[in-house]
Order: structure tokens, then C-alpha cells, then sequence
């Protein structure tokens, strides 16, 4: 016990350094995602046959096919087409191009939930049908979406794992190298689990934080108060 | 007589092979309170999403002060900041406190600067008799508050003419009369109205004339005392006397109480 809190202490510096580069992964995946996932669940929901076609293509395709796979064909395939990106780069494309596929649906879901009442109210006061989705539908889809998307964060950081596989830096590429040094993987893997909890416990009270901040009285799902 | 400000002329919807309404001829003139009655599932709803061009139709014309509004090209963001709404279910913006949900189409559709836009809100809202409400959320108001909310949010964008669609329809019986009371007031100011309801009480009192509908078409209209006293046709006798016999007991209580 004594011996794995002397490792832990001994190797938390480098861990830590890891762990900032999955935390900006995270974040950088996370917004990039949000951004795809918005534009791509009001294409689904909103757009005409086209655009909800394209939307559908993007979201099913990413949804469809593993993230080591997408990681791979952007660092080893784009290449072959003359198309090369930095690690890092390729790193956060994979992964904000698959987290926004799942954000699409989260949001997609909320948008859904919201109906055509509130639409039908906006437009009766003269607003367009954008900027009734804009001022109105919205801001009410992306609260009631807040609970059940609140899993992506925590989903998108550990995914972030799969990145040492093209070499970045991060939290479980420094396990790997930390196990090859230290000869003691479990001692290592477990080091590293508990950092990676650290993290999740912490994004999920910031979570669980930003869902009751942006509660509006009298406005959430059916059912049992929380 | 007067031009009237809004007009239909054989308005006709159609959902494939039902035809929900056909031919309607109406005429609101200005400050005209005008109240349509009739069975369910008679197209009156459906009319008023028309007028406003919240549903599309499939024949006819509607006018708004004798400009064509149903022409292809005309901008339909525009009619409906001047063709007021007021819906069954409210339909409050849930994410806005009153104020704010009375202000929104001032702000973000006439582009009125913020303390402009809620100097004007706290006005309707005091129309409304809501101002001490301006910051509750739509979930802490009752539902005859919601629907008073909703119609001076209707108000602020100072339309030409209000539709109501049966706007006490989805209330307790002890708020109807809050709404009504709210709505005789607007008609007593001389705001142009078209009302859908089955309050027979609010229909004989405030209305200048009573449409009867049945079955997509107009069957009578005349004035209250016309209607309910007089009508030509048999139909409306018909109804008139089975809604009264319903609602009976209602009037002779508020008859008792005024």
C-alpha cells in the first residue's frame, strides 16, 4: 500500500502532464462536437430532404464505424491523398467529428421533445422560422437536453485513450511508458484508473453544477423532480 | 360602411380527400368583435390558422386591410406581426418569464431598443392586470394568468386585428372568467376581434356579430340578439339550444351574481 502511494506520488508530475493533454483533447472534442452535433441535429430536425440527408450520412457514418478506425484512416489514410495533419491535429479531428455524431442525436432528441407548439407560437408574433429556433426553441431543447447529454463529456474523455495509438502525448500513452519503465503495469494501470476517476468526478460535478444553474422553474421533463 | 380590415374571400382548406372548410366569406370590420360558434371539427381553428397563415390554404383569398396577404411573395413574418394569436394551450415560451416572453417579439422582431421594449411589456402586461407577474416563469402561473400572459404578448406587437382560438377552452372553470373579463375589456376599446369559443355568455354579451359554422361552412350570422332569438335556420337553433341547455345552469348563476 505504502510501496503504490510512494509510485503514485513518484509518477503523479508525469501523470498529470498526460492527464492535461486528455483534458484538452476532451475539451477541444467536446466543443468541436457540440458545434457539428448542433448544426447537424437541426439539419435533421429542420432541414429539407437534402440537408437532412447529408446530416443523416455524417451521423450515421460515425456513429456506425469504430473511433480507432476514423483515427486511423485520418492519420494513416489522408495521407495516402496527399493530406497530412499534425498528431494532435488528426487527434482532435477524429474524435470531435465522432462526438459530434452522438451530440447530433442527444440534441436531436430535445429538439424533438420541444414541439411544434412552441414553433407555432413564434411564428405567430411575426418571428422567422430561424430566428424562432434560435430565440425559441433552443434555448429550451438544449436544457431539457442537459441530463442525458451529460454523458458525452465523460464518454469523450475516456476516448480520448485511443489517441496514444498515433503517439500523442497523453494520459495513456505516459501509462505505457511509465509501465515499460517501472516493469509493474498493474501498479501503473492503476495509477492511471485513478487519475482518469479523479477527472470524471470532477467533470461531473461541474455537470451536475451546469444543470442546476441553468433550471428555469417549472420547466424540465415530466416525471420525478430532481 | 366601412372598409373591412380583414377579409376572406372562399377561403377553402383541403387535407386530401376531407374538406375542412369551403367558400368562406367573412368580413371584421374595425373595431369589431366578432365570434364564431359551432360544433367541433367544423374547420373554425383551422380558419384562424389560415387567416394567419399558420396553415396553408388551398383556395381563395384573405385581406388584410384590402391588401391580398394570401399573393404569393407577400411576407408572411410581416402579416402575422399585425394579426395577433391567442392559443388554446397558451403556448408561452417556457424558458421566458412573462415579461420577457411579452418582450421578445418587440426586441427581436420590431428591433424596439431593450428599456423601450420593456416599458411597453410592463404596459400590456398592466392591461392584463399581470404586472406583479412580470418575472414569474411560465410554470409558476396559473393557466388563466398563462393565456392573459399570452394575449398581452399578442397586444405588444400592436396588431391590427386578434384571433382568438377558443382561448378559455384548456381552463378551469374559475379562470375562464379572468380571460373573458380581459377579453370584453379589449372588445369595449374597440380592438378588432375574431373570437372562436363556446362561451355562449361572452358571445351574447360582447360580440357585434355571432357566425354560426357547421360542417366547413357558414351556416347563419346576424347579431346576438338575431341568433339567439331569431335564427332563420334550424341548425342553429339546434345547437344554440343544446349549448345553452349545457352551459344553462352557468349563465342563470352569473345572471344571479351581476
Amino acid at each position: 500500500m505504502i510501496a503504490f502511494f510512494e509510485f503514485f506520488v513518484r509518477f503523479l508530475p508525469d501523470m498529470l502532464k498526460g492527464a492535461s493533454i486528455t483534458i484538452l483533447l476532451t475539451v477541444e472534442g467536446l466543443s468541436a462536437g457540440f458545434v457539428l452535433g448542433l448544426l447537424a441535429s437541426l439539419a435533421r430536425v429542420y432541414g429539407n430532404k437534402f440537408i437532412r440527408g447529408l446530416a443523416v450520412s455524417y451521423i450515421e457514418l460515425f456513429r456506425g464505424t469504430p473511433l480507432l478506425m476514423q483515427l486511423f484512416i485520418i492519420y494513416y489514410g489522408l495521407p495516402g491523398l496527399g493530406i497530412t495533419f499534425s498528431r494532435e491535429l488528426c487527434a482532435f479531428l477524429a474524435l470531435g467529428l465522432n462526438s459530434g455524431a452522438y451530440q447530433a442525436e442527444y440534441l436531436r432528441g430535445s429538439l424533438l421533445a420541444i414541439g411544434d407548439g412552441q414553433m407555432m407560437a413564434g411564428r405567430s408574433i411575426g418571428m422567422s422560422r430561424a430566428k424562432t429556433i434560435w430565440y425559441v426553441i433552443l434555448p429550451q431543447a438544449l436544457r431539457l437536453a442537459i441530463p442525458a447529454w451529460s454523458n458525452e463529456p465523460v464518454s469523450l474523455l475516456k476516448s480520448t485513450a485511443v489517441v496514444f495509438l498515433i503517439a500523442v502525448p497523453e494520459l495513456m500513452a505516459k501509462a505505457k511508458s511509465i509501465a515499460a519503465q517501472t516493469y509493474d503495469p498493474i501498479g501503473t494501470y492503476l495509477a492511471v484508473a485513478l487519475v482518469y476517476l479523479a477527472m470524471v468526478y470532477l467533470l461531473d460535478a461541474f455537470l451536475r453544477w451546469m444543470e442546476r444553474a441553468s433550471r428555469i422553474p417549472g420547466f424540465e421533463m415530466e416525471g420525478r423532480k430532481t | 360602411m366601412t372598409n373591412p380590415i380583414l377579409e376572406t374571400r372562399n377561403l377553402t382548406k383541403i387535407y386530401g380527400q376531407n374538406v375542412i372548410f369551403k367558400d368562406i366569406n367573412l368580413k371584421v370590420n374595425e373595431g369589431e368583435t366578432i365570434v364564431i360558434i359551432g360544433p367541433s371539427g367544423t374547420g373554425k381553428s383551422t380558419l384562424l390558422r389560415c387567416i394567419n397563415l399558420l396553415t396553408s390554404h388551398n383556395g381563395g383569398q384573405v385581406f388584410l386591410d384590402n391588401q391580398e396577404i394570401t399573393a404569393k411573395g407577400h411576407d408572411e413574418d410581416k402579416v402575422r406581426q399585425q394579426i395577433g394569436m391567442v392559443f388554446q394551450n397558451f403556448l408561452l415560451f417556457n424558458h421566458l418569464t412573462a415579461l420577457d416572453n411579452v418582450m421578445i417579439g418587440l426586441t427581436k422582431v420590431k428591433k424596439m431598443p431593450k428599456d423601450k421594449a420593456k416599458e411597453k411589456a410592463m404596459e400590456e402586461l398592466n392591461r392584463v392586470g399581470l404586472a406583479d407577474r412580470a418575472d414569474h416563469y411560465p410554470g409558476q402561473l396559473s393557466g388563466g394568468q398563462q393565456q392573459r400572459v399570452a394575449i398581452a404578448r399578442a397586444l405588444a406587437m400592436d396588431p391590427r386585428v386578434m384571433l382568438f382560438d377558443e382561448p378559455t377552452s384548456a381552463l378551469d372553470p374559475e379562470l375562464i372568467g379572468e380571460v373573458l373579463g380581459v377579453m370584453a375589456k379589449l372588445a369595449k376599446d374597440r380592438m378588432t376581434m375574431l373570437v372562436v369559443t363556446h362561451e355562449m355568455g361572452f358571445a351574447r354579451e360582447v360580440a357585434d356579430r355571432i357566425v354560426f359554422m357547421e360542417k366547413g361552412s357558414i351556416v347563419e350570422e346576424g347579431s346576438p340578439d338575431d341568433l339567439f332569438y331569431h335564427p332563420k335556420h334550424d341548425r342553429t337553433r339546434e345547437f344554440l339550444w343544446k349549448i345553452t341547455e349545457l352551459y344553462g345552469k352557468k349563465e342563470k348563476e352569473k345572471g344571479a351574481r351581476e
